[in-house]
C-alpha cells in the first residue's frame, strides 16, 4: 500500500443537467484520511463515486493509484449465500487471501453471523457486512459512504477502529458522512463550499 | 480467464439458485403438449409443422429469462462493484452470455426430444432440428443478454424486451425453421451466420448499454 494515492484536482461534477459542485481539490498520500461532510443532496456519493471511477468529471481530473473499495448504500452481497460465501466470492474476484475474509468478519464482530444467509441480516448487520467486504478487498483507498448509518454504538466503536488501522497500514480513506464520527480524518471537506450560487 | 470462471460460476449459481433455469425448458415442453390440441391429432401435419413450432418456442422461450440476467444485480450494486475494480463492462457481458447459455442451451436441446416425440417429428428431423438448436441457441441467449443489458434500469422491462429482441431474431427464425427442410445447408450456414455476428457483437453492445446506464 506504500505507493496508494488518490488526487482530485479542480472537480466539478454535473448530474441530470445541474452541477452538483466544482473546484474540489483533495490529495491523499498513504495514512492520510479526509472526511467529506454536507447535508443530504449536495453531492457526497456523486463525489465518491467519481473517485471510483464510476462517474466522469465534468471538468478536473481524477488520479488514483492503488485499488478502490467502495462501500455505498448497495449491498452488493449475494442474498441467498452465507455471507462468508457471499464475502469469499469478493474476496476471490480481488485476490486476496481467504484468511482476510476472516479476519474480516472478525473486525467487524460478524463471526456468529458468518453461516447465516445474507437475506437475513439486518440493517446494521448489512452496513457491517458491506464495511467486511471493504475490508476484506485489501484495496488501499476506502470509499465509505455514510458508513456510520445503522450502526450501533458499539459497531461504531469498530469501524473507528478499522479506518485507523487502514490508515496506520498506509492506506488511504475518504469517508462521507451528513453526521458527526468518530473516523480519524485530518482533512475536512465540507461540499456545500463548493456549490454553485444560484444566479 | 481466472476472473471469467469466477464470473461464470456465480452467474451459474445465482441462474441455479433463482431456478431460473426451468422456465424455458418447461415453456417448451408446455407449447409442444399444447400444439396437437390445437391443430389436431393428424400426425402428418404435426410432424410437417411441428419443427417450426419448436423454433417459434425457443425463441420465446429466450425472452423468459432477461428480466433475472442483469437487472438484479444492477440494482444490488454488484455492477458498480465490478466496476470499481476495474472489470470491464465488455469481460462480465461476457462471462454472463456463456453462463446464460450454458444454463440455456442444453436444457432446451435436451427439452426438445420430448417435445419431438410429442409432435411426432421423425429422426431426421430432430437430428436437424438438434443441430439447428446448438448453432442457434448461443445467438438467442446472446439476443436475451443483449436485450437484457439495454433494459436494465427500466421499468416494465418485461414488455419491452418483446419488443425489441423479436425484430432482431427473426433472421434466426427463418434460417433455423429453414434448416429443418433443407438439405442443402444453405440454412444452416446462414443460421451460423446470424449466431456468430450476435454472439460476437453482444459483449461490446452490451457492455456499452450498462456504461451508458451507470449514468
Amino acid at each position: 500500500m506504500i505507493d496508494a494515492a488518490l488526487r482530485l484536482d479542480d472537480v466539478a461534477c454535473v448530474r441530470g443537467g445541474r452541477m452538483l459542485f466544482r473546484g474540489v481539490h483533495l490529495t491523499l498520500a498513504p495514512g492520510n484520511g479526509a472526511m467529506l461532510t454536507g447535508p443530504n443532496g449536495v453531492g457526497k456519493s456523486s463525489l465518491l463515486r467519481l473517485c471510483a471511477g464510476l462517474l466522469p468529471a465534468f471538468t478536473g481530473s481524477v488520479a488514483r493509484s492503488g485499488g478502490v473499495a467502495l462501500c455505498d448504500e448497495k449491498l452488493a452481497l449475494d442474498s441467498d449465500a452465507t455471507l462468508h460465501k457471499a464475502l469469499s466470492f469478493w474476496a476471490a474476484i480481488d485476490k486476496a487471501d481467504p484468511a482476510q475474509v476472516d479476519a474480516a468478519i472478525d473486525v467487524m464482530a460478524l463471526g456468529p453471523l458468518a453461516c447465516v444467509p445474507v437475506r437475513m441480516l439486518s440493517t446494521g448487520q448489512r452496513k457491517r457486512a458491506m464495511l467486511a467486504r471493504t475490508i476484506a478487498s485489501g484495496a488501499a483507498i476506502w470509499l465509505l459512504d455514510e458508513p456510520g448509518n445503522g450502526l450501533d454504538a458499539a459497531s461504531l466503536e469498530l469501524l473507528g477502529y478499522a479506518v485507523e488501522r487502514h490508515l496506520a497500514n498506509g492506506g488511504i480513506s475518504l469517508v462521507a458522512s451528513h453526521q458527526p464520527l468518530s473516523i480519524p480524518a485530518p482533512v475536512t471537506i465540507h461540499l456545500p463550499d463548493h456549490q454553485v450560487a444560484p444566479e | 480467464m481466472r476472473l471469467v470462471w469466477l464470473l461464470v460460476r456465480r452467474d451459474l449459481r445465482q441462474a441455479w439458485i433463482s431456478a431460473g433455469l426451468w422456465l424455458p425448458v418447461a415453456f417448451l415442453l408446455l407449447v409442444a403438449s399444447l400444439y396437437p390440441f390445437a391443430v389436431g391429432p393428424d400426425a402428418r401435419l404435426l410432424a410437417r409443422t411441428g419443427g417450426g413450432m419448436l423454433w417459434i418456442a425457443a425463441l420465446l422461450a429466450s425472452l423468459l429469462p432477461v428480466d433475472r440476467l442483469i437487472a438484479p444485480d444492477a440494482q444490488a450494486g454488484v455492477l458498480d462493484q465490478m466496476a470499481a475494480r476495474g472489470i470491464g463492462e465488455e469481460m462480465i457481458v461476457l462471462a454472463r452470455l456463456v453462463a446464460h447459455w450454458i444454463g440455456f442451451g442444453p436444457p432446451l436441446m435436451l427439452a426438445a426430444l420430448p417435445a419431438a416425440a410429442l409432435l411426432k417429428l421423425d429422426s431426421a428431423m430432430l437430428v436437424r432440428l438438434e443441430i439447428g438448436l446448438l448453432i442457434g441457441t448461443p445467438a438467442l441467449a446472446a439476443l436475451g443478454l443483449l436485450v437484457a443489458t439495454l433494459t436494465a434500469g427500466l421499468r416494465s422491462s418485461g414488455a419491452l424486451a418483446g419488443l425489441l429482441a423479436l425484430p432482431l431474431a427473426v433472421p434466426l427464425l427463418i434460417f433455423g425453421a429453414g434448416t429443418l427442410g433443407d438439405g442443402s445447408g444453405a440454412a444452416l450456414k446462414f443460421l451460423a451466420a446470424a449466431s456468430l455476428l450476435l454472439v460476437a457483437i453482444t459483449p461490446f453492445a452490451g457492455g456499452a448499454a450498462l456504461r451508458a446506464g451507470r449514468e
